[in-house]
């Protein structure tokens, strides 16, 4: 029994002390440029259509910014207005602390990828999906709840009171007069062909033998 | 008993049959014609018709096919819709005056097309011309009264890439205006005048450029040329005779009137070259004194409209008291003035040969007043006495149809009743649309469901697409249609708010805590913002004897998110669309406690955007008789 033990943490051993061959470097760099490339592009967009609004509000959520659509962005003013009337807080983007530390996990995201490339060993490939992934699950769950607490603290002095509710994360969901289309976009994708990138890095180089 | 019985199948038979029709038109011509002119709920129209509204002062914007009104642009006379004529702005532009009397709107134009910049439309009453701006339907200048002029119904004629809005006047009067002269000695005394509009390229600003003194003609319409007459404008006019009274009798005397050639090019540069002596301001030409600039040609009888062809060849006058369109051929005017081929003079302006330049008289029926133009070679005319529209065909003719001109007259169609002016899509540009013709007729005479003795005037789409003209649809146009333009819809993209950047009024606000209400001296201003469904402030405080200004912006950028600022018993009423400010000044004469509120509808709350205007009595702080709060 500890012979099994210790020959299963032998070759897990051997497994994380593996090097990494040309292509799963190769495979680091692109994922690298995948993540940075994100940061200019959507995570996720909320559009929400009324009968008087039949083309749409559009909310673009960035890594670093909150974006209405429309001319100027106004659609965030007017998401904001409208959501007044039911007593929520008005979105700024000085209050997401998230979009000053994302930035930032980004870029320590893809120093980690850089600093794999260059070492070249697997342990670092399993580091960096563990972190990722973590990031990643966290930066989720932070959005549901920002949603959670902008449908709940209501001002209870409003006009219009309405039930508590949570803005759908992915999907669609009816609020008020409202249907709203909650997804992720282009900057989300790539994120996750990033993560994609980084699983076949390991497993193109798990037959490689350590030096 | 038989033969009674067959009467009455015969007739059953008869009525059974009309039963499918109405005014000659089958069932299923009336399924296609309603299908042509329908747009369902939702869909748009795909033109623009911008109707003058006559002595009503505003200009009219209907769609087509539907002929649905669909918005007002008001110009000379107060519109509370828009809140037009009550903010300070729009007071000023008006100038004092609460109507005008609107004739012929004119799209601007480059190389002989609607570029789609602006609208100009005359003030008949009190000399004026207005521009609208095409990028957000509004009126931004209105030009006068324009010296020395009266009666400015000979406009806007725009020229070929908008350099002049041309103007000649109905009216005569002593010169300048001001001087008074018995009528008795009309001929003597009084003066009709041609004017040229400087418009400027870039804003549109427009500015009275110079002028040409003529006979006390009464000149009625007219239209700019093209192509080969490019740089030259025509006008008909109806008092020859100079007649100063009964003018019904007195000037439909002779068979013929005179109309007038007019080379502005020529006009233009004689002014330049300081051949023109100064009244009230303005560079007036003495066309006897300056040759080249004026001349006359006399087309039967009492003319009315003369409009030139997308060619810029044909110019074709509305005969009104005589039963024929005259057809001038341009190049045979231009001969005429190298060769002098002139018939006399009249006050030292040369009359051309009126053989020399007619192409022909077509006979087309009663009345013919106005001609447009499909640019196919076809010509319509609007007949008055005999209510209809006529199609014919421009020359050049084939000999049968010169040795017969009544050959040329190809279909009519009857319209209900005594059609005005008509408007065929892009007539007066080099490639006309087509397609639509709306005729806009004078009488409807019981036509419609019956609202009493103050009867509407209507007007009727015709479809031109084919040999033979096609009558759709009928609506009734706000009062009273006289001329109009029809610009196709994808050609403008206007805006829908007034973006923020743009807006330059000094006392805009756009946060809450930049709102404001100071006191310097008797002055009140206050700044005032304006959101769903709230006013910032909503408390006003001022004392009688006050002078207050009231600036409301609208910080909106939402289409049609529009509020109203309606100021209860001070006739005060302004509407500032999304990203607008607008202002008002009031002396405070009473003292009270005033609501005012948002007068159009904005949101599920706008019957709560309100405020107060606290008026106190006058050097006091006393909130009132009583005194002292409980």
């Amino acid at each position: 029994m500890q012979k099994w033990v210790a020959n299963l943490l032998r070759r897990e051993f051997k497994f994380l002390h593996k090097p990494l061959n040309a292509s799963s470097r190769l495979f680091l760099l692109a994922a690298a440029l995948f993540i940075a490339v994100s940061l200019f592009f959507p995570l996720w967009k909320m559009h929400l259509v009324a009968p008087q609004y039949s083309d749409g509000l559009d909310l673009f959520i960035f890594p670093y910014k909150i974006q209405g659509g429309g001319f100027n962005g106004q659609h965030l003013a007017e998401i904001n207005n409208l959501n007044h009337y039911i007593g929520m807080k008005p979105l700024q983007q000085a209050d997401f602390l998230e979009m000053i530390w994302m930035p930032f996990v980004f870029g320590f995201i893809i120093l980690l990828l850089l600093r794999s490339i260059v070492f070249g060993a697997m342990s670092n490939v399993i580091d960096l999906f563990a972190i990722y992934t973590y990031f990643g699950l966290f930066s989720i769950g932070s959005f549901w709840y920002r949603l959670y607490q902008y449908g709940h603290n209501l001002d209870p002095k409003a006009p219009v009171h309405i039930q508590p509710f949570t803005p759908q994360l992915v999907g669609v969901k009816q609020i008020a007069n409202f249907r709203e289309f909650s997804y992720p976009q282009l900057g989300a994708y790539l994120l996750c062909v990033s993560v994609l990138l980084i699983v076949l890095a390991g497993w193109l180089s798990r037959k490689e033998q350590p030096a | 008993m038989k033969t009674i019985s067959t009467v009455i199948l015969f007739a059953l038979a008869i009525s059974l049959t009309s039963c499918g029709k109405q005014g000659g038109t089958s069932a299923a011509d009336r399924t296609a014609n309603a299908l042509a002119s329908y747009v369902a709920p939702g869909e748009k129209d795909e033109y623009y018709l911008f109707y003058s509204g006559g002595h009503s002062g505003q200009i009219f914007v209907a769609g087509i096919p539907s002929m649905r009104h669909i918005v007002t642009i008001p110009v000379y006379a107060p519109y509370p819709a828009t809140g037009w004529g009550f903010d300070e702005e729009s007071k000023k532009m008006m100038g004092g005056f609460e109507w005008g009397d609107v004739h012929h709107p004119a799209l601007s134009q480059t190389d002989s097309k609607y570029d789609g910049r602006w609208l100009f439309a005359n003030d008949n009453a009190n000399n004026r011309i207005a521009r609208i701006d095409l990028k957000d339907f509004k009126t931004h200048q209105i030009l006068g009264p324009i010296p020395n002029s009266i009666g400015n119904h000979g406009s806007s004629f725009v020229t070929e890439n908008t350099e002049y809005i041309l103007c000649a006047t109905r009216f005569s009067v002593p010169l300048p205006k001001g001087r008074v002269a018995d009528p008795k000695d009309y001929p003597k005394e009084f003066n009709s005048m041609v004017s040229g509009i400087k418009v400027d390229p870039q804003t549109g600003e427009m500015k009275v450029g110079w002028q040409i003194l003529t006979p006390p003609f009464d000149w009625d319409l007219g239209s700019t040329g093209k192509g080969p007459s490019s740089g030259w404008a025509f006008w008909t006019s109806y008092n020859s005779e100079m007649a100063h009274d009964l003018l019904e009798v007195n000037s439909t005397q002779k068979d013929r009137d005179y109309c007038a050639i007019v080379n502005w090019r020529a006009a233009e540069k004689a002014v330049a070259d300081g051949k023109a002596s100064m009244m009230d301001g303005v560079p007036i030409l003495d066309p006897a004194k300056v040759p080249g600039v004026l001349y006359f040609v006399p087309i039967g009888k009492s003319p009315h409209g003369m409009d030139v062809d997308p060619s810029g060849k044909w110019i074709v006058a509305g005969g009104k008291l005589q039963p024929a369109t005259t057809v001038l051929n341009f190049e045979k005017v231009q001969a005429a003035v190298s060769n002098k081929t002139f018939d006399g003079d009249f006050r030292g302006i040369p009359i051309l040969k009126y053989e020399a330049v007619v192409e022909g008289e077509v006979p087309v029926g009663l009345g013919p007043l106005h001609t447009q133009y499909d640019g196919k070679g076809f010509a319509y005319t609007s007949m008055f006495i005999d209510s209809c529209i006529v199609k014919w065909k421009l020359p050049p003719w084939t000999d049968e149809e010169k040795k017969d001109l009544n050959k040329a007259v190809l279909d009519k169609v009857q319209t209900h009743f005594s059609t005005g002016h008509l408007v065929v899509a892009g007539s007066d540009t080099k490639n006309p649309y087509g397609k639509w013709l709306v005729a806009m007729n004078k009488l409807s005479a019981g036509r419609h469901i019956n609202v009493g003795p103050s009867q509407p005037e209507s007007s009727q789409l015709i479809d031109i697409t084919g040999d033979k003209m096609k009558m759709v649809a009928e609506s009734y146009t706000e009062p009273e249609p006289h001329f109009a333009q029809i610009l196709k819809v994808s050609e403008i993209n206007p805006n829908e708010i007034l973006p923020k950047d743009e807006n330059k009024d000094a006392n805009a606000v756009w946060d809450k805590d930049a709102t404001s209400v100071t006191r310097t001296g008797n002055k009140v201003l206050a700044k005032v913002l304006a959101i769903r469904s709230r006013f910032y402030p909503d408390r006003i405080d001022a004392q009688v004897g006050d002078e207050l200004t009231v600036a409301v912006t609208n910080v909106e950028q939402t289409r049609d998110m529009i509020h109203g600022f309606g100021l209860i018993e001070h006739n005060i009423n302004m509407v500032m669309d999304p990203g607008e400010t607008k202002t008002f000044h009031i002396k405070l004469t009473k003292q009270g406690v005033f609501p005012f509120y948002c007068t159009n509808f904005c949101s599920a709350l706008h019957q709560e955007m309100q405020g107060y205007l606290v008026v106190k009595p006058a050097g006091g702080a006393s909130t009132g008789a009583a005194g002292g709060a409980p």
